[in-house]
């Protein structure tokens, strides 16, 4: 059973926004991306649905999460090849996907399985011989798990007008003080861009600009990796223990790389202010979904439903699989994304939530902020909603926050999630809860985790 | 014959209700408390009924003056300025009971039963004495004071307050008949029939006790209205079954006035009272609650255990449970999930109510 929606169903369409872009990429000869996508032991977060698909592959905005990414780079001229790295082995779900995306985005794209997790300075650096084949002048890296306008041919124009020809740029964003914390602090030279200073996750307020997780760079990027490589290994040699981080060849781009090439005239940060989200946990899909669902009245306006005689009313921005069943009376969105085979009952209401694929929701029921696992059925009359977590919408550079489960000991009200083949009976409610795949309720539940 | 039905003060514990009408006009499947009361008093002999109030409503004489004439009865209304209890506002009435030296009925106008006036006179009248009052069975009664009483005669031996150990089933049921000369043990000031009077009747063998068949249900409270909303219907079964509503999308007992409009694809039922001139759209689901007359139920929504006051608006797929009660005229919007929410009139929702609470 197909657990992503097919890539085949996108179409790129040549928009005036598209071919304005076109023009500054061919400064580069030649182009790759490399997109880092983790493996099994990151993003448990993502939980439970990171048990059914590599959270990658989950659908965001009706397509998965990974093609947003690719679709951005494919756009890029002079693009040659994508390499995905990360540590998930083969599966029958990420084979397809790279088959149908080559297919589609008619684009070398390869995935290089990391022997252990390398982290995302180590796995380029373990690949780097397949990243610079074929001589690319410069290549992108990508993490996964962020939403993004992906602004990369504006990337690739900023480097061409900051400093020396061999800089490397990072995509930056404001944060609001409180939040930036969380995330990679940069602190630069507010004429020349640079980056003069590099904090991953400070425990004090450095900076409200933060790193995104998208840069680019070019092939003397490993020279500064081997460095670092070079150290650890030294630092090896002299203690005893090794786990995770402590292998040599385990390099964090952020803390190991950034932060010492701050302030040495080599690294820049390009401030974008378009779109941009992580996506951690589930509650961050929906909000990520919302973002993207968004993009599309510029970029894929054929994604978004309408009203139509003899379809459901659509209020807002909504995504429907065409293989998706609809009862007319059915209200959705807005904030909808519908996967494939969905069948939705009379006088449905779904607001805020993401159905996943073979899901039946059947009559009168009312989905709201959550995400319904492959093949579940919520019975009649039932009511599953979640809290959202959204940033403050009063505050333009909140960012969603990073959701701890529990707080004081409680669970904290958050975006239900129902795994793969749930039941819900009829007429009960589930309230910000989380219920692990393959169960069958026969009650109502509320702020509760269901084994 | 006279009776004497002790309506009280504000009906505080029937709020948010109570805040728009006295409460022995709340109706209670689909007619007044106080209607269901009087009208069997009326079918038991009785042509004058007095009212025991503490608080005057114009409300209340005004619908007393329209049953009046449709009764054919005389309904007088007993004001009590200050609190005399329960055994004080009898006093007070004196005049207009006693009289013609006939036996009167006194009744708590928060009880629903099978009223069983007529029986309650002949058995009052067989043992001769000066009091009967009405026992009912309850399966808790350390809640309540119980009653203990020779079965074979009725005579009562004693009260006792919550017992701690199993002394009787048989607790006090808010019914009872005097002999006008009971009147004289009464003094007009603040009086507990209950701890004042009962027990020097009982002890001089004046008091018998009448056990109720049938359902009984003090309803002064939502929780307990729904429950003798429960009892009524499934008795209305029993004796009057083609005043419930069957059909396809009605389940168990329900009682719908000729007025009310239901759509399409709903479920109806069990126990589900709808007033008149009431709005039940597309695909409503609705168990256990009473919807007084002229709300609107929006489609797709659920509900169970709730009472919609008069003129409310439940939005589209809304959730109501556990006890939710709206006042008169107001609105839930839509999508929204109130449980246990205590709503007070003219009051617009449009946040969910996830933890039982008191909306003002």
């Amino acid at each position: 059973m197909r657990k992503y929606a097919s890539v085949k169903n996108s179409k790129l369409h040549p928009s005036p926004y598209f071919k304005q872009k076109q023009n500054i990429g061919y400064l580069f000869n030649m182009l790759k991306a490399v997109i880092l996508i983790g493996g099994p032991q990151k993003g448990t977060r993502f939980r439970p649905l990171s048990f059914e698909v590599p959270k990658p592959l989950f659908p965001v905005a009706g397509v998965p999460m990974l093609q947003h990414h690719i679709e951005s780079c494919a756009k890029v001229p002079n693009m040659k090849e994508i390499l995905l790295i990360g540590f998930y082995q083969p599966n029958e779900e990420l084979t397809r996907f790279l088959f149908n995306a080559q297919q589609e985005f008619k684009i070398s794209i390869r995935y290089l399985q990391e022997y252990a997790a390398l982290g995302t300075g180590g796995g380029i650096y373990h690949f780097r011989d397949q990243i610079i084949s074929g001589g690319p002048e410069a290549f992108f890296v990508l993490n996964a798990d962020v939403c993004s306008a992906f602004p990369l041919a504006e990337m690739l124009s900023f480097q061409k007008e900051h400093g020396e020809p061999n800089s490397f740029v990072i995509l930056g964003t404001t944060a609001n003080r409180k939040q930036s914390l969380n995330y990679g602090c940069i602190v630069e030279n507010e004429e020349t861009n640079e980056v003069l200073h590099y904090v991953e996750k400070p425990s004090t307020f450095v900076s409200d600009i933060i790193n995104c997780g998208i840069y680019l760079f070019n092939p003397d990027i490993f020279q500064h990796i081997g460095t670092v490589f070079q150290k650890n290994q030294q630092e090896m040699l002299l203690e005893e223990t090794t786990n995770g981080w402590h292998r040599a060849e385990a390099i964090r781009l952020e803390q190991d790389i950034f932060t010492a090439l701050a302030g040495q005239g080599k690294l820049y940060v390009f401030k974008t202010l378009h779109f941009w989200s992580q996506i951690k946990s589930a509650g961050s899909a929906i909000y990520a979904s919302r973002l993207y669902l968004n993009q599309y009245h510029k970029t894929h306006p054929e994604r978004l439903a309408t009203n139509k005689e003899g379809g459901p009313k659509i209020s807002g921005n909504v995504y429907i699989h065409p293989t998706a069943n609809i009862d007319p009376t059915a209200v959705l969105g807005p904030n909808v994304s519908i996967g494939t085979g969905v069948t939705i009952g009379a006088g449905v209401r779904v607001r805020e939530s993401i159905i996943l694929h073979g899901a039946t929701l059947q009559d009168h029921c009312c989905v709201l902020n959550s995400i319904v696992g492959w093949d579940s059925t919520i019975g009649k009359w039932a009511r599953v909603e979640g809290t959202p977590s959204d940033p403050n919408p009063n505050d333009p550079y909140a960012k969603i926050d990073s959701e701890t489960l529990f707080r004081e000991g409680k669970l904290t009200p958050s975006i239900t999630i129902l795994g793969c083949n749930v039941t819900i009976p009829r007429e009960v409610i589930i309230l910000n809860s989380i219920v692990l795949p393959h169960k069958d309720l026969n009650r109502s539940f509320k702020n509760q985790i269901i084994l | 014959m006279k009776a004497l039905i002790l309506v009280g003060g504000y009906g505080t514990r029937l709020r948010p209700l109570t805040l728009s009408v006295p409460k022995p006009l709340v109706d209670f499947c689909n007619k007044p408390i106080l209607l269901h009361q009087v009208e069997a008093l009326v079918k038991a002999g009785v042509n004058h009924v007095v009212l025991a109030v503490s608080y005057m409503s114009e409300l209340l004489e005004r619908e007393m003056r329209v049953q009046e004439q449709r009764l054919g009865i005389r309904i007088s209304l007993s004001h009590e300025k200050e609190p005399l209890g329960t055994a004080g506002p009898l006093a007070l009435a004196r005049e207009l009971l006693d009289v013609d030296n006939e036996p009167f009925f006194v009744l708590n106008s928060d009880v629903i039963c099978d009223f069983p006036f007529q029986d309650l006179l002949q058995f009052h009248r067989n043992h001769g004495k000066e009091g009967t009052i009405v026992v009912t069975r309850v399966e808790e009664p350390s809640k309540y004071g119980v009653v203990v009483f020779e079965a074979e005669s009725g005579r009562i031996h004693r009260f006792v307050e919550k017992p701690q150990v199993f002394v009787s089933n048989k607790i006090n049921a808010g019914m009872y008949i005097f002999n006008p000369s009971m009147l004289g043990r009464i003094q007009l000031r603040p009086t507990s029939i209950e701890k004042e009077i009962f027990p020097v009747m009982a002890e001089e063998g004046q008091l018998y006790a009448m056990e109720l068949q049938g359902f009984w249900m003090d309803i002064g409270q939502p929780k307990d209205f729904l429950t003798g909303m429960c009892m009524y219907l499934q008795s209305l079964r029993q004796h009057a079954p083609d005043r419930l509503r069957t059909g396809p999308g009605f389940l168990g007992n329900v009682l719908v006035d000729p007025t009310a409009q239901i759509g399409e694809n709903c479920t109806i039922g069990p126990n589900v009272t709808i007033g008149a001139g009431v709005v039940v759209e597309d695909g409503v689901r609705i168990k256990r609650c009473t919807v007084l007359k002229a709300a609107r139920v929006r489609s797709h929504s659920w509900l169970e255990s709730c009472i919609v006051g008069w003129s409310s608006s439940v939005g589209q797929w809304v959730r109501m449970e556990n006890v939710t009660v709206l006042g008169e005229d107001v609105i839930v919007h839509d999508e929204l999930y109130l449980n246990g929410a205590n709503v007070l009139p003219h009051k617009s929702i449009s946040e969910s109510v996830p933890e039982p609470r008191i909306i003002m």
